[in-house]
C-alpha cells in the first residue's frame, strides 16, 4: 500500500501521454492532410491574391487584382448566373424531390421500382448526364423535342438559346433529383404514424395534415437539402462546362471554350470563371482573387449548416 | 414496371378496408389512380433520356440524324467501335479511370477509419474543434484551394498525372471520416470495453470488433468515393493530359473528336454509365443506407 501511493500520479500521467500517443496516431493521417492540402493551400491562396502570377513569375501588385474584379464583366455575367442557379434550381429541387419523396410514400406496391428509376439518374456520371441530356433536347435530331414536336407542343433550342440554357440545365438538375429525394423520403416515413391517426380522428384532411404535421417534422431535413444544395450549385462546373462543350461541338480540347459560357455567356458560372482565369489564362493570382470570394460566400452558408448540426443536438 | 401492373390489378381488393360510405371510397380509389398515373408519367419521364441514349447508341450514323425513334437495323458493333475508335483511347481512358477510383479508394479507407475511429471513439481536447473542421472541409468547393494546390503540385512535377488526385486520399477524405463518425457513435461503447477487457488493444479493437460492426457504412463510403472518382470531372481536368485522361475528361470530348457521331457518343456514353449502374443494381441498399445516413443523421 505504502510502495503503491507514489507509483500512482507516475503511472497516471505514463496513462495520459499514452492516451495522447494514441490519438495523435490515430488523426495523424488527418491532420498531416488538412495542414498540407487545406490549410496550407487556403493560405497560400490569399497570398497569391495580392500578386501577378502565371506560374513563372511573382509579381507583387496589392490591390490591382481585387480591384480588377469589380470591372471584370466576366466575373459579374458569372455571379449573376450562379446566383439565378441558387434562387431558381435549388429551391425547385428541393419541391420537386419532396413531391416525389411524398408520392412515394402512397405507393404501396411497385414503390421500390419506382424509388430505383427516380434515384437512377443521379448516379449517372455527370458528363454522361449532360451529354445525353443535350442530345436528347436538341431540337435537331434529339428524340425528345422530336416527339413533342410531333404533338404539336414546340420546346426551344435548350443549349443554343441563351435565354433556355440555365432553364435547360435546371431541367437536367430535376433528372438527377435523386439524391434530395431519398434523404427527404427517408425523413417522410420517420414521421410517427401515430400523430396521422390522431389528426384523422380530429377530422384534418391531407393538406392540413401535411401542413401541420409533416412540414414541421421535416423541417431540419428540408433545411439540410436547402443549405448543402446552395453550397452544391456554388461550386456547380461539370454539367454547365460539358453542356456548353457538347452542344457548341467545335472544342477540340478537354475544357476549352472558344467564348467562355456558350452560348452569350448564358452558362459560364462562378467556378468556371475561376477555371479559366487561372487554369486557360494563366491569371493566377486573380483567380485566387476569385477563390477568396467563393470561399467567403461558401463559408456563410457552411455556418449557417453548422448551427444547425448544433440543433441535431449531435455535438454530444 | 411489371410491379406496378400488379399493383393495378391486385389492390382494389385491398383498398376499402373500413366501410365509410361509397362516396368515400369512390373518392379514395379516384385518388389511388390519380397518385398511381402521376407516379407511372414521371417514371416514364425519367426514363426516356436513358432509353433514347441506348436506341441513338444502336443506330447507323445517317439515321442519328433523322431524329428517327426506333433503328431501323440494329448495330451493336457501335459499341466495339467506341471502344477501339483512335486505337482503343477509350480502354486507356477506362485503364485511367480505374487506376485513379481503386488507388483513392484503398487510400481512402486505410486513412479515414481511424480518424473517424478517433473522433467517435477517444476524449480528448480539440476533438470538437477538429470535427467541425472536417465538416467545414467536406462542405467548402473544391475550387476555394485549387490555385495553391496545382502550383503544389506542379513543383512536384506531377501534374500531367493522376497522383494529385489519388495521393490526398492517403490522408484522409472528410467526407468519408464524416459519414463513418456518424456510424461509429451509433455502436454502444460497451463493445468496445469488453474487447479491452479481454485484453485486446486500441488497434485489435478497432479492427476486429468495431470495424466489422461498421461493414455496411464502410460499404458505404468505400462506394461513394468510387463513384466520385468515377464521375470526377473538374480534379482530372485541372491534372491530366491527354495521356491520363480519365473517362469523364474523354467523353466530354468525344463528341467533337466524331463530330456528328452521335451513336458513337451515345455507346461511349452508355459504356460510361453502365459500370455505375450495375454496382449500384448490386449494391442499392448499401447505398440508399449510406445516403441517409448523411442526410438524416445530420
Amino acid at each position: 500500500m505504502a510502495a503503491a501511493l507514489p507509483l500512482g500520479p507516475v503511472t497516471a500521467s505514463r496513462a495520459r501521454r499514452r492516451h495522447r500517443l494514441r490519438v495523435l496516431a490515430f488523426m495523424s493521417p488527418w491532420l498531416v492532410g488538412f495542414s498540407l492540402f487545406f490549410a496550407y493551400p487556403l493560405a497560400a491562396t490569399v497570398y497569391f491574391s495580392f500578386f501577378r502570377y502565371n506560374l513563372f513569375q511573382l509579381q507583387p501588385i496589392g490591390l490591382t487584382n481585387y480591384r480588377f474584379l469589380f470591372k471584370d464583366p466576366y466575373a459579374w455575367t458569372a455571379i449573376k448566373n450562379t446566383l439565378w442557379l441558387v434562387v431558381v434550381m435549388v429551391p425547385l429541387r428541393v419541391l420537386f424531390g419532396l413531391g416525389l419523396a411524398q408520392l412515394l410514400t402512397k405507393i404501396k406496391r411497385g414503390g421500390t421500382i419506382l424509388r430505383s428509376v427516380f434515384y437512377l439518374p443521379f448516379l449517372i456520371p455527370p458528363v454522361a448526364a449532360t451529354v445525353a441530356f443535350v442530345f436528347v433536347v436538341n431540337p435537331g435530331t434529339g428524340p425528345i423535342n422530336g416527339i413533342a414536336g410531333k404533338i404539336g407542343i414546340h420546346l426551344p433550342d435548350w443549349f443554343n438559346d441563351p435565354t433556355w440554357t440555365k432553364p435547360g440545365l435546371t431541367l437536367l438538375a430535376l433528372w438527377g433529383i435523386g439524391d434530395v429525394m431519398i434523404i427527404l423520403l427517408a425523413s417522410l416515413l420517420d414521421v410517427p404514424k401515430s400523430l396521422y391517426e390522431a389528426a384523422a380522428i380530429d377530422g384534418a384532411n391531407a393538406w392540413q395534415q401535411f401542413r401541420r404535421i409533416t412540414l414541421p417534422t421535416i423541417s431540419p431535413v428540408l433545411m439540410f437539402s436547402a443549405v448543402t444544395g446552395v453550397i452544391q450549385t456554388l461550386q456547380y462546373f461539370t454539367q454547365a462546362m460539358v453542356a456548353a462543350n457538347a452542344s457548341q461541338g467545335n472544342a477540340d480540347q478537354a475544357g476549352t471554350t472558344t467564348a467562355p459560357g456558350y452560348p452569350d455567356g448564358a452558362s459560364l458560372t462562378f467556378p468556371q470563371t475561376l477555371y479559366n482565369e487561372g487554369f486557360q489564362q494563366f491569371n493566377m493570382g486573380y483567380a485566387c482573387v476569385l477563390a477568396l470570394v467563393l470561399f467567403a460566400v461558401a463559408m456563410f452558408f457552411t455556418l449557417i449548416l453548422l448551427r444547425q448540426f448544433h440543433a441535431f443536438g449531435d455535438d454530444d | 414496371m411489371t410491379g406496378t401492373t400488379v399493383a393495378v390489378r391486385r389492390s382494389p381488393v385491398l383498398s376499402p378496408r373500413r366501410a365509410g360510405g361509397r362516396r368515400q371510397r369512390r373518392r379514395r380509389r379516384l385518388y389511388w389512380i390519380a397518385t398511381h398515373a402521376i407516379a407511372i408519367a414521371l417514371a416514364i419521364m425519367f426514363l426516356a433520356p436513358l432509353i433514347f441514349m441506348f436506341i441513338t447508341a444502336v443506330m447507323s450514323s445517317n439515321e442519328t440524324l433523322t431524329g428517327g425513334l426506333w433503328p431501323r437495323s440494329w448495330h451493336w458493333e457501335n459499341f466495339g467501335q467506341a471502344l477501339t475508335t483512335d486505337n482503343g483511347v477509350m480502354v486507356r481512358w477506362l485503364v485511367n479511370t480505374l487506376i485513379y477510383a481503386v488507388l483513392a479508394t484503398v487510400f481512402m479507407l486505410v486513412s479515414s477509419v481511424p480518424v473517424a475511429y478517433a473522433l467517435a471513439r477517444f476524449r480528448f481536447r480539440g476533438r470538437k474543434p477538429a470535427f467541425v473542421l472536417v465538416i467545414t472541409t467536406m462542405m467548402l468547393p473544391p475550387q476555394v484551394t485549387i490555385v495553391p494546390l496545382y502550383i503544389m503540385w506542379a513543383r512536384f512535377q506531377l501534374t500531367g498525372t493522376l497522383w494529385p488526385l489519388i495521393i490526398p486520399m492517403l490522408f484522409g477524405d472528410a467526407f468519408s471520416i464524416f459519414l463513418l463518425r456518424q456510424f461509429l457513435v451509433t455502436i454502444p461503447k460497451e463493445y468496445a470495453d469488453a474487447a479491452r477487457v479481454d485484453g485486446c488493444g486500441e488497434v485489435g479493437t478497432m479492427l476486429r470488433v468495431i470495424l466489422p460492426m461498421a461493414r455496411p457504412a464502410i460499404a458505404a463510403v468505400a462506394l461513394f468515393q468510387f463513384f466520385y472518382a468515377w464521375n470526377d470531372y473538374f480534379g482530372p481536368l485541372i491534372y491530366t493530359k491527354p495521356e491520363s485522361w480519365t473517362l469523364a475528361v474523354g467523353l466530354s470530348t468525344f463528341r467533337a473528336a466524331h463530330h456528328v457521331e452521335w451513336n458513337l457518343t451515345m455507346a461511349a456514353t452508355l459504356l460510361t454509365v453502365l459500370p455505375v449502374m450495375i454496382v449500384f443494381f448490386l449494391a442499392q441498399r448499401v447505398f440508399i443506407q449510406g445516403v441517409t445516413l448523411t442526410g438524416v443523421k445530420g
